[in-house]
Formats: C-alpha cells, structure tokens, sequence
C-alpha cells in the first residue's frame, strides 16, 4: 500500500512535534524514521497509523483520504516500542487478540484463529511458547510476540516503533536481519522509527532524516551516506570530523589542502569523514603534519585519534591490513590529507 | 572440633550494609512499633469481644437476634450494598478519565476525589440537610411529592456514598496512571472497540487494586458513623445503621448488647482484612507480574 503524507502538522502545547511535512512511501517499501529524540519521528509515525490525529493535513492510504479513520479501521500493524503486550495473557491469547475481537460476522473459527497463531508463532520461532506470559520471555521473544499480534490481523502496512530500542546489541543484530527477511518474504509496507543511524541505513531501502518535525533528507542508505544534504544530516549519520576553515578569496583550506568555494565565499565548516582522510609517514604536497594521540585497534575498522597544530583533534580510520603497513604507534609524527571534503559556507 | 575454634577465628565481620543502625536502635523502634500496636489495636479489638460476651453466650445472641439490631443490620448491609457499586462505577471512570485522558480541570477532579478525606464527617452529613431538609434547597420542591431524603434511608446511602468515594479512584488512579496508555492502544490498533478494550484489557490490569478499593470501600461504608449519624434522624428500626444502634445501645448503658452487635462490626471489617490478606498470599505472583512492567 501506498502511504502519502500531505502538509501534515501537530502540535503539542506549543511544541511543534511535526512541522508541515510531505512523505511518500510506496507499496512493499521499507522505510526508515531516523532522527534524534525530539525529532518527531515517532509523531510522525502514530499520525501515520491513527494513535494520534494531525493538526493540518492529510495521510493518504492507495489515493484514498485516511486522515479521519480511527486506527481501528486503517488495518496497520502496530508494534510498540516497549512492546504494549497484554501481561495477563498468554502468548497465544496475545496473538490470537486482533482475531477475537473482531464482529461475530467476521471472527474467525476457534479452530481457524488456533491455526492462524500457530502458523504465526511459527513465523515468528516462538513454537513451544504459547502458552507463556509475557513476564516469562525474555526481550526478543517478546519483540517477536509483538510483531506476531500486529500480523494476525493482516495489515496493509506495518509499523514499528523504535523496535530494538529495549534489545541488547547481539539480539538487536539478529532480530534486525530477521526483520530484513520477513519483510522481503511477505511485501508488506513497513516504516520503522529509530533513532540508530546504523540500523537505519541497514535496515531500510529507504531513510527519511529527522530534525525538529521536519525532514531533512530523504533516499536511499548510500545516497543519504555518501552525499548528506547538509550539515545535520552529516553530523547524525557516522562518524565525522567538523573542521572549521577560513576561505581566502575562492578557496578553503581544509586540513592543509585547497578546496574551490562554489558560491558563497568566507568562512564555514568542512566535514571530513574519518576513511577519507590519508594518512602518511612521510609529508606530501597538501598534507598537514599531526601527532598520533590514540589508537584503537579493535575489530575491523582501526581507529586513530590524531592531535593537529591549531586545529581540533582529527579522527582517522582505516583497515586493519593498512595500519599494519603503516606501523603508527601513539607518539608517532605522521601527516594527513583528505581525500575528499564537504563544505558548507557559514549562512 | 566447634570447641577448639578460637575465638579470634570466629570474630568474622558480619557483611555490614550502609543503613545498618545500632543493636540498640533497633531493638527501641521495634519495640515501640509492637507495643504502639498492642495498645492501640490489638487490646481494644480484644475487649470489644471480652465485654460482648462477658454477660453469656445468650445474652450475646438475644442482643444480635432483638428486632432494632436486625434493623440496623439489615440497614448497614442494604447501604454498602448500594454504596460500593455506586462508587466502583464513579471510582473506574474517575481513575480512567484522569489517568487515560488530558483534559482541563484534572487538577480540579483530583483535588475534589480528596474532598471527603479531608472534610469533617460531619459537614459530609450536614451538606445533604442543607440541601434536602425541610428548610433546605431542594426540600421544599420534594416534600410535596412525598420525597423523603433526610432522616431516611436515601439520605443515608448518599451520606455514604459521599464519604467512601475516593476510596476506589485512590486505589485505581496511581496504578493506571503506571500502566500507561500503549496496552489499550495495542488493543485499539487491533480493532478492539472501546467497550472491547475496557472488559478485555484496561479491567484485567486493574483487577487486584480494584478489589482492593471495594475492600476498603465497603468496610467503610459498614463503618461510617459521623456522616450518618447527622442525616438518620436515629430511628429506632428504620434509620439506624449498626454504628448508630451500638451508640444508642452504649448510651442506654446497656453495655453488653452494645459490644455484642460491636463485635460483629468489627468482625465485618476483620472478614474484610482477612480475605485482603489471603488474596494477597494466594496471587501474590500474578501480583507482582501485573504491576511489574
């Protein structure tokens, strides 16, 4: 289903939560909602499913006016972010609940919802469980819970909210790639929230940035990665050394080398990400001398914190293969030049 | 081997713990704790029950069996009986509006459920004569129509209702408002009506704080003596509760019959904190697991 969002505001007691914004988001896409707390991502999501009702604007379902429906009747799955399980159910009354509650005239066999929660608690590995109370589960189990109970009754779309916020690193890896695949086996919308910028760009095919109820880039995980609209969106996704410089005339020296200003001319901040930045035993043309403050040597990434003469320090990374040629120790005298740099002039 | 330990060997620390106090400050709080209840609540509740059956086990029946007490009895019981559902009813949709729902005048509605706690029984009794007595407000439009509140049973039961509310909404308020609004949420979300969602979620995570307050709720009820003394009018049979036969009874020195029907006051309200006790026992877990979350 395709999901449009048009000039859509709320507030709350003067806090502008969402701030007239436009979305698309097309049939069988994985969108994802990221933004810092306060962004109004989680607003924007509840505007989308019916838990919340817009000041201004509109939520389209395939073309058709959604804005007055109640949540009841938008057939969206909705998982929430502590998960909202029903604790004096069992797993099985929990998923079987969106089946039950349904008019006499709709509501399914007890022996067909029997088979359609079973079929579920399959999906979601959770065979042997249904029987347990939600205080029995551990984290993860109960996320799977949730998400079985948005399923049951069929939605259109699927939303989830902050879905692995509650999880510890190793379950939120794998319940994150298991989420991947369910979405791809069944087709069905999905937007999620979060404010992690790795499960993001993961994750979606599609990331929408937040900031203070508008939206501040939208594409695709490399696009939004590799080319951010501007500074927040460089400064919230990865990591990123901020380097302010002083334009002479046309150019900007960043870090030692010269960068043609487009436009406007002056100071500003260049942002440089930590694998675009060489480094070097010996000086090159353009590159900056600094002095190795720390390295951390761990996983496949090596990270280098790097101390400059009347500059902020530098962070580099590089791969672990490189470092070994490299030989750089803390203490050690090296040079840096960046590869590749964006500028954003002072307003 | 025990007598060969030295005692040097034996003087291991005891694991210390940031708030432990002095031998003797403990010894002093607890004592005083057991003696403030031995004198206050124990020793009392044991002479009601001496003196009720001081004059014999038949003096004791004819007491409860004489036609007045029966009246009172019957009379208690019709009142909690109204009392308690009435303000399960007002107690469930307070405690849903204020903890569900922002609206103006929350503040107001919270402040207003305490009202009763903090008035005088007596003016909780005189706010009904001065609006139904004769000379009241409202009395005067309801004397024709052969209405009587004041000095009657309805007068009573409002009485009662008017001091027992907050017992309910107290209990359900707080524990609502942890709940949270994202399991009814879920339940709406998955197509449940609102009625749906009340019966099915809101009420099953309630259920204990819920009887909780009917519990207290009730022994109040059975118990209240300032409000309904004010609005009775003390008539022998017809509008004397238990706590107002016992009284006349006291006054009339007839000491034994007064403790007798007492004692059967006070056994009400021990049924009531035995049955609070054993369902604490007995749910103690499911308890905790509704609360915990």
């Amino acid at each position: 289903m395709t999901i449009t969002v048009k000039g859509v505001a709320k507030e709350f007691g003067g806090f502008r939560a969402v701030d007239d914004l436009d979305l698309v988001i097309h049939q069988g896409e994985l969108v994802a909602l990221l933004g810092p707390s306060g962004s109004g991502k989680t607003t924007l999501l509840r505007i989308i499913a019916g838990l919340e009702f817009p000041d201004r604007g509109q939520v389209l379902f395939n073309g058709d006016d959604a804005t007055a429906r109640a949540v009841g009747e938008r057939a969206v799955g909705f998982v929430f972010q502590h998960y909202a399980l029903f604790r004096h159910m069992t797993v099985f009354e929990n998923i079987a609940f969106g089946l039950r509650v349904k008019p006499r005239a709709q509501r399914p066999t007890r022996a067909a919802i029997a088979e359609r929660v079973g079929e579920l608690l399959r999906l979601v590995q959770l065979e042997g469980m249904a029987h347990r109370y939600p205080t029995q589960l551990s984290g993860g189990q109960r996320q799977r819970v949730a998400l079985a109970r948005a399923l049951a009754i069929e939605p259109r779309v699927l939303l989830l909210d902050e879905p692995f916020g509650a999880l510890d690193a190793q379950v939120r890896k794998d319940l994150r790639r298991w989420l991947r695949r369910l979405h791809q086996e069944m087709g069905l919308t999905s937007v999620f929230v979060t404010h992690d910028q790795e499960e993001a760009l993961e994750l979606a095919d599609r990331v929408v940035v937040m900031n203070k109820g508008r939206i501040e880039q939208i594409g695709a995980p490399a696009e939004i990665y590799d080319r951010p609209a501007n500074p927040f969106v460089y400064e919230f996704l990865g990591q990123v050394n901020r380097v302010p410089y002083r334009g002479e005339g046309n150019t900007a020296r960043v870090l030692g080398r010269s960068f043609a200003l487009e436009g406007a001319a002056g100071d500003g901040i260049a942002y440089v990400r930590p694998e675009e930045i060489e480094i070097s035993r010996e000086p090159r043309p353009d590159s900056v001398p600094a002095l190795v403050r720390h390295v951390t040597a761990l996983g496949p990434v090596i990270r280098i914190d790097l101390d400059l003469e009347g500059s902020d320090p530098v962070e580099v990374s590089l791969p672990p293969a490189r470092w070994r040629d490299l030989c750089v120790a803390k203490g050690d005298a090296v040079h840096l030049r960046p590869a590749n740099v964006r500028i954003f002039p002072a307003a | 081997m025990i007598a060969t330990v030295t005692p040097a060997a034996n003087a291991l620390p005891a694991p210390r713990r940031a708030t432990r106090e002095g031998q003797g400050v403990r010894w002093l709080l607890t004592t005083i704790a057991v003696l403030f209840l031995l004198g206050f609540l124990v020793l009392p509740l044991i002479a009601v029950f001496v003196e009720a059956l001081r004059a014999g086990w038949d003096t004791y029946v004819a007491a409860i069996l004489e036609p007045d007490a029966l009246a009172a009895i019957r009379l208690t019981l019709l009142v909690a009986a109204i009392a308690v559902p009435v303000n399960l009813v007002f107690g469930l949709c307070a405690s849903w509006a204020i903890a569900k729902f922002d609206f103006p005048g929350k503040s107001v509605l919270i402040t207003l459920i305490d009202l009763p706690f903090s008035v005088s029984p007596v003016i909780s009794g005189l706010v009904w004569v001065l609006l139904f007595g004769t000379s009241g407000l409202l009395g005067p439009f309801l004397a024709p129509l052969g209405i009587k509140i004041v000095f009657a049973v309805p007068g009573i039961v409002l009485a009662t209702i008017f001091v027992t509310f907050p017992f309910i909404a107290r209990e359900l308020i707080p524990l609502m408002a942890e709940q949270g609004r994202e399991a009814e949420e879920a339940a709406v979300s998955l197509g449940a009506s609102g009625w749906q969602t009340f019966r099915l979620v809101t009420l099953p995570n309630v259920k204990w704080g819920l009887l909780y307050g009917v519990l207290l709720c009730n022994a109040r009820a059975m118990g209240e003596f300032g409000a309904v003394s004010v609005v009775s009018g003390h008539i022998r049979g017809l509008t004397n509760t238990m706590p107002l036969h016992i009284e006349i009874l006291y006054n009339e020195y007839q000491s034994a019959a007064a403790f007798a029907v007492a004692s059967l006051l006070a056994l009400l309200g021990l049924v009531t904190l035995v049955i609070k006790t054993v369902l604490e026992w007995r749910y103690g877990a499911e308890l905790a697991a509704t609360r915990r979350h």
